[in-house]
């Protein structure tokens, strides 16, 4: 579904990426781990062109989305994100957070567009708060509606950049259920994430980056079980 | 103190605030289209784009606005057409409109720039991850948000506009400070006119202050 080949990028002089070579595949949950700075962030920012890669090539369902030619908005579309810091449109209700993209890019009527949306609220709980505003909810809520938002646009692939690490601890469990419901269901998902619990129970596949390099890649049995490289082993000892 | 002048002059202050009003209406409205247009220029990515929306910027805010009005009004070979509109001059009006909301769009850009660039980043990073274009993005979302911050810079930006167009009595534009100068020229007056042409023009801004002052507040209320 995705394949990335020679991955690079440079902020100026600061080499980030330094390499990547991955095939994510139809219904995996690969989950990136790593040190902080390791180019996990970037790594996925790149996959959807929020960073441009300084070298490379990035094929999203048989499309080169790095060529020039190619227009991203069409597979952002297909690709949804959900960002650490939940970035919910404030002045905008949860309904129509969720609605905007399907009814300005699909095209869908109003009611289609909410009928969706309630649909999808539904399943986590959270119609009741359709008409309230961002500002209105809990940390938690809010990146379970950021989750609904992208998931209205009926994307193939949900990229998560540390969904849980802004929220207060106990709303933590909340948002990983939506997620390991949605891996259940076959999505395909790419999380940076240091829930090491969530990894082991839905991961298919663990990536540990560092120094913008894919150090290790393995089932999550086999990398938490038993580490070849001796930088994951150092990574695993400190947050395990 | 003598204003016994009133009873004989007061049409000219009367005609000279309608003038002053209709100025700074006409000069707020096209500098705030020159504003947007400006702003969204100088944010784009495109090197040249940003490259003239700052030139023009440094431009305006570095030379004095008499200079401004007196280029335009004597300096181009531009001829405007010589009508006259509800007692106005039109080949006086339309060069000082022009040059004030030329000047006044300098200002507001900077206004809108500012009001754009304090949106979050991740807000456009959110709409464009979810396939909204770049138009879209500003469109529905961070102009919505922006203009929270900017419509109360605008709200003084017009404070500002009403003042500065008091310049304009130099290409012989009959508003408010032109008709203290005809009263002093007939009168042999000076400080009476001009102590009434104060007054009026702080009505002017006080009572608009005020009003902007109110709908900023039913603005944050409905929040
Ligand atoms: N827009 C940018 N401009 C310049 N440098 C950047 C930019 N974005 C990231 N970097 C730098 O790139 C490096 C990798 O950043 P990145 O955010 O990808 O790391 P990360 O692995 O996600 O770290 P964390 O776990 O802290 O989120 C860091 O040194 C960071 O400072
Ligand atoms: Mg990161």
């Amino acid at each position: 579904m995705i394949k990335v080949n020679g991955l690079h990028k440079k902020f100026g002089k600061l080499h980030v990426l330094n390499g990547i070579d991955i095939e994510i595949n139809k219904g995996e949950v690969v989950v990136v781990i790593g040190p902080s700075g390791s180019g996990k962030s970037t790594f996925l920012r790149c996959l959807n062109l929020l960073e441009h890669p300084t070298d490379g090539e990035i094929i999203f369902e048989g499309v080169s989305i790095t060529s020039k030619h190619n227009d991203i908005n069409k597979q952002r579309q297909k690709m949804g994100m959900v960002f650490q810091q939940f970035n919910l449109f404030p002045h905008l209700s949860v309904l129509e957070n969720i609605t905007l993209a399907p009814r300005k890019l699909k095209k869908l009527s109003k009611e289609e567009a909410e009928k969706k949306a309630f649909d999808l609220l539904k399943r986590i709980g959270l119609e009741e708060k359709a008409n309230n505003y961002p500002g209105q909810l809990s940390g938690g809520q809010k990146q379970r509606i950021a989750i609904v938002r992208a998931l209205a646009m009926s994307p193939d692939v949900m990229l998560f950049d540390e969904p849980t690490s802004a929220l207060d601890p106990e709303m933590v469990g909340e948002v990983l259920d939506v997620m390991k419901k949605l891996a259940s269901e076959g999505m395909t998902m790419v999380v940076v994430t240091h829930e090491m619990g969530f990894a082991k129970e839905v991961g298919t596949r663990v990536i540990f980056m560092d120094e913008g390099r894919i150090l290790e890649e393995n089932t999550p049995e086999e990398l938490f079980g038993n580490p070849r490289n001796a930088r994951t082993r150092e990574f695993l000892s400190k947050i395990l | 103190m003598d204003f016994s002048w009133i009873g004989q002059y007061y049409p000219y202050f009367i005609a000279g605030t309608v003038n002053t009003i209709v100025l700074a209406f006409f000069t707020v409205l096209f500098g705030v289209l020159i504003g947007i247009v400006v702003a969204l220029m100088k944010i784009s990515k495109n090197r040249l784009l940003k490259f003239v929306a700052s030139a023009y910027i440094e431009f305006i805010r570095g030379t004095p606005l008499v200079v401004q009005i007196s280029i335009v009004f004597y300096g181009l070979p531009v001829k405007f057409p010589e009508i006259t509109f509800l007692g106005m001059e039109m080949e006086r009006f339309i060069p000082g409109i022009i040059a004030l909301s030329i000047n006044s769009g300098a200002y507001v850009a900077e206004i809108f720039r500012a009001g754009i660039q304090a949106i979050d980043k991740g807000q456009t990073e959110a709409a464009r991850s979810l396939g909204l274009t770049q138009a879209m993005a500003m469109r529905y979302v961070i102009l919505p948000q922006a203009i929270r911050n900017i419509l109360p810079a605008l709200g003084n930006e017009f404070v500002v506009v009403i003042k500065e167009s008091s310049i304009v009595y130099i290409i012989g534009i009959a508003e408010l400070m032109f008709s203290s100068s005809i009263v002093r020229g007939a009168t042999y007056r000076a400080l009476e006119p001009l102590l009434l042409t104060a007054v009026i023009y702080f009505i002017l801004t006080f009572t608009l202050s005020k009003f902007l002052g109110i709908a900023e507040r039913r603005m944050r209320a409905g929040d």
